[in-house]
């Protein structure tokens, strides 16, 4: 399935279009509270990517820093226990946030082949907010992971 | 602006079974569509939003980016080594373009 075709806040979209805010110009921040998501909206989202099923903790590995100086590049490395054999691997893996202007960070399709379930990548994060690692297992089975990020100087220089 | 400034890094050899780790950056803008010129127009989205990995030839490992990754990506996965062959790597624009690099592993 075409993952990204599932745009699942079209909405927030909408909203941050004709909402006006005042943004800076070198900096990707977003003033005014009606362009960010809400942790509701985020939860909206993952059940709309994991089609209902429930979370559980476990097993999956969210390494972030709890401060990041620079919301603009904030160092994310997602983990997961598996063996990555045919009959124990791990399908996709998501990464959310609370309160971005959109909850979907990015996704990640990987399988037996790729041996260890580790992926790094830098995200923007335009404030202080919790971010979350979703792995979504061959088996249906879904594992969930949480970091509270603090970010000092938030995705703007001020 | 048209930047295509893909690096990779993966090992020359590996012995075969050994899990690789493969580092992939590139230059871009990663323009998130929130930002306003001085002007206060909207500054148009423009994001690589695909990442697709290949070796000889066979999906390893793909990607789906949104406006949250920083502006020149970086991401790193892992493979696990079983023959010699080319990792093929491809980037896809908002705009259609695609950026591409490979990289050879010699295993055995």
């Amino acid at each position: 399935m075409n993952d990204t075709s599932r745009m699942a806040v079209t909405r927030r979209r909408f909203i941050v279009a004709g909402g006006g805010a005042a943004v800076a110009l070198t900096c990707l921040t977003v003033t005014g509270g009606s362009a960010w998501a809400t942790p509701a909206e985020m939860e909206e989202a993952i059940n709309t990517l994991i089609g209902g099923v429930s979370p559980r903790a476990g097993r999956i590995r969210l390494k972030a820093p709890p401060i990041a100086e620079d919301g603009n590049v904030v160092p994310l490395t997602v983990s997961v226990d598996s063996a990555m054999t045919a009959e124990d691997h791990v399908r996709k893996i998501h990464i959310l946030t609370e309160e971005n202007p959109w909850p979907r960070a990015c996704t990640f399709l990987l399988g037996p082949q790729n041996g260890r379930a580790e992926v790094s990548t830098r995200v923007r994060l335009i404030k202080g907010q919790s971010v979350v690692a979703l792995a979504e297992m061959n088996d249906g089975s879904v594992y969930r992971a949480t970091a509270a990020i603090k970010v000092t100087v938030g995705g703007c220089g001020g | 602006m048209t930047q295509s400034t893909a690096r990779v890094k993966v090992p020359a050899t590996a012995a075969k079974g050994e899990i690789v780790e493969i580092k992939t950056t590139i230059g871009h803008d990663m323009e998130s569509g929130q930002r306003k010129d001085k002007d206060g127009n909207p500054i148009p989205r423009k994001i690589i939003n695909k990442f697709l990995c290949t070796f000889n030839g066979k999906e390893i490992f793909r990607s789906d980016w949104y406006p949250a990754i920083s502006a020149n990506p970086y991401l790193s996965f892992f493979m696990r080594a079983t023959e010699t062959g080319r990792f093929e790597f491809a980037w896809t624009d908002d705009d259609g373009s695609v950026a591409k690099a490979t990289a050879d592993i010699t295993v055995g």
